[in-house]
């Protein structure tokens, strides 16, 4: 992982501050990619509080967060500074009931 | 002069099906390659690939070997694989 680009600094903070994150286009509520949406959706479905972060108004971000996960494409889905996957992992993970057993033992609660 | 070869429907950024296996059996030589071109346009496909080298691996990281077979062009000339992974008996 190359140490010096600046947004790793910022990434590592906002998964480590924040327990659900998914770089996304777009907004959660104004999703800009179907695969986003469908991420958003599932985190939704679940109740599950998540701070959605905008890599379309970020070019460096949009590169950067790509770099930090070693991962080619955006969604991408932290849980508890963990990368988990992009849509079709976080996908396959909600339909075997994966991703709720990953909540519970991160004492993620949804919230009511 | 570039000449510019456009197929029905195709941007210059797509892929052809035969080149991803390529690719991705090039990495992964005993993988099972099966693809499904999803909208005919050479950019988004759905794929299932079976090698004994996920064993043992993590979803992530079976998807990354196959991102990594096929040499950064995901994200950037393939918008969008549908990417399945397994070891061989689980199938």
């Amino acid at each position: 992982m190359d140490m010096e680009n600046p947004v790793f600094e910022r990434i590592k903070n906002d998964v480590a501050s924040n327990d659900v994150v998914v770089y996304m286009k777009g907004s959660p509520v104004f999703p800009q990619c179907g695969f986003s949406a469908a991420v958003v959706q599932i985190l939704s479905e679940m109740k599950v509080k998540f701070r959605g972060i905008d890599v379309l108004s970020d070019p460096s971000l949009r590169d950067g967060i790509k770099k930090f996960s070693d991962w080619p494409t955006i969604p991408q889905l932290y849980i508890k500074g963990e990368f988990i996957g992009g849509c079709d992992i976080v996908r396959e993970m909600f339909e075997s009931g994966e991703l709720a057993d990953l909540f519970q033992k991160q004492g993620i609660v949804s919230v009511a | 002069m570039v000449i510019e070869t456009r197929r029905k429907g195709w941007n210059a950024m797509a892929m052809a099906a035969e080149e991803i296996e390529r690719l991705i059996c090039e990495s992964l030589p005993d993988a099972r390659v099966n693809i499904e071109d999803l909208r005919g346009d050479g950019d988004h496909y759905a794929a299932h690939v079976v090698s004994e080298a996920f064993r043992g691996k993590s979803r992530v990281q079976q998807h990354q070997m196959v991102y990594k077979a096929l040499r950064g062009r995901m994200g950037d000339n393939l918008h969008a694989l549908a990417l399945q992974t397994s070891v061989p008996d689980e199938t």
